[in-house]
Order: C-alpha cells, then structure tokens, then sequence
C-alpha cells in the first residue's frame, strides 16, 4: 500500500492530521510506505490535483470520495465530520474506511 | 500588531447587507465589540462558525457586539469575493454584520493574521483580548477555554480579563 500524505505548511491542521493517519495505520495494523510531500507552489498544486491540506492519497485515491470535484489551490482544506459538522481535519473514521478499503483491494484474487 | 490597552483604529467598512458600518457607531451602542477578522473558505471559520452565531444570540441583549470582517485576497480565493459573502451570510443566517475589507487596510492595522482572528474592545475601543474563540475547533463539547465568552463576561463587568491573549488558530489571511 502506497499512502501520499500531501500537506501545504501554511496551514496548520497537519500535524494532527498527520497523527489521525499514525493512529489509523496502527489500530489497523497495517504497514505502508508513506511519503510526505509539502505542496508550496499553486504549480505544484495544479500537478497533484491538491484541493487543500491536508489531503491524504491511498494508493493514488483520495481518502474522501467528494474530493474529486475540487479545484486545486493552496488552501486549508474543509472536512465533514461523521456528526456533520465542519472541520479542517479528515475524522480518523474516514481515514479508517479508506486503509480498510486499499486493505480489501489488496487481497483481491 | 496592535496591543492589549491600545485602541483600536476605526474603520468604515461596506457589509452584506447593503449598510456601511463603522467602528465608532458600534461603540456608541455597546458595551463591547468584538471584532472577528475572518472569511468564507477557511475549514476553520466554518468549524467555529455556530458558535460565533451563539455568542451573538447569547450576548447581544447584554450589550455586545460581534462584528466579522473579511480580508481575503479575492482574486486569488474567488469564494472570498462580496457576492459569495452575501450568500454565505444569508446561508448561515449570519446575526452580527459581515464586513468587506477590500484594501486589507484594516486588517493590517489589527495586526490581525488568521482566520478567525478575534479581538474583542471595550466600550472606550481599547483592546481587551485577541486571540482564538476558545481552545476545541473542532468539537464544542471539548470546549475547556471559551475565551470570547470568557472575555466578553469579564468585558461586560467592566473587568479586565483573566486571559488577554492566545495563538489566533486558523488558515492565514491571504494578503495580495
């Protein structure tokens, strides 16, 4: 499992984000390769399609499905809870979906 | 940036709901104001976005004010622009003003640099608290330091508060 941890530095939701993805990875028992990239340039944002930070990409796929109709920029991005309401965080629980989802695929004959 | 017991610059700024609003005549009105540098796309205003409305409901008959101000480069953050803060506005039901500040002259002047970026006055226009809305984004039912809340109670006693500053949390405001 490749697992792309895309972040701007300005925004600063990263670190906790970044902590979400450790605990997820570890309540799942689940080892991936992850690279951390820091998108600094409205360039560098167009190339990786990156709708905000923090975004996380399991083997190219966004965590969140909505995502794929957001334009690229430099910007925090906006999360929905599982309760609805807004965060600039992704929830561990989608984190979560998404690692048992790439899992899943994985072991697919 | 400016100073806890400094006063604050007056402005006179356009709002969504078609009225001009200036500092000065809040002032006249209330016993505090807070003024909330803040915008339409940050995942952080959103987040805090309730209970600004809260505050407001809660605090207005007491004599307070909140008034958000946006800064944002529009250009490069289209939702940031003047018809897009009308919308959110009346989305939201937004019960305090929400203010454009095209030249970004203001929040210069505040020093302001996050959204949300609070900074709450006195009826005399001098700075009392600058700083964060309280200390949970995220989830109000973690809320251990409701600063604004906090700030405002003491303000209204005509105290000074027990915290006058804190880290303004939020995305950066997008200077031209």
């Amino acid at each position: 499992m490749q697992i792309d941890f895309l972040y701007w530095a300005e925004c600063p939701s990263h670190p906790q984000a970044w902590q979400r993805l450790q605990d997820a990875l570890d309540a799942l028992a689940i080892e991936a390769e992850i690279r951390r990239v820091e998108i600094a340039t409205d360039e560098a944002a167009a190339r990786w399609r990156f709708p905000g930070s923090p975004t996380i990409l399991i083997d190219g796929q966004d965590i969140d499905p909505a995502a794929e109709n957001l334009p690229a920029r430099l910007t925090c991005r906006l999360y929905y809870r599982d309760d609805g309401r807004p965060s600039p965080l992704p929830p561990e629980s989608m984190i979560r979906r998404a690692l048992a989802a790439a899992q899943a695929r994985e072991h697919l004959p | 940036m400016l100073e806890i017991g400094q006063k604050a610059p007056d402005f006179t700024l356009p709002g969504v709901d078609g009225a001009t609003h200036s500092l000065a005549t809040l002032l006249a009105g209330h016993k505090a104001v807070a003024v909330i540098f803040s915008c339409n796309h940050c995942p952080y205003v959103r987040a805090w976005e309730d209970r600004m409305i809260a505050i407001q409901r809660d605090y207005g008959s007491r004599g307070a004010a909140l008034v958000a101000i946006n800064a944002n480069d529009a250009r490069r953050y289209p939702d940031d622009d003047f018809d897009s803060m009308k919308k959110r506005a009346a989305e939201q039901g937004f019960n305090f003003p929400y203010l454009r500040d095209e030249t970004q002259e203001i929040a210069r002047a505040y020093g302001a640099t996050h959204t949300p970026h609070v900074f709450v006055l006195d009826a005399g226009g001098v700075l009392r608290y600058q700083g964060a809305i309280d200390d949970s984004y995220e989830d109000p039912g973690s809320v251990e330091f409701p600063y604004l809340r906090d700030t405002l109670d003491a303000v209204l006693a005509g105290q000074a508060p027990k915290i006058a500053v804190t880290d303004a949390v939020g995305c950066t405001i997008k200077w031209k």
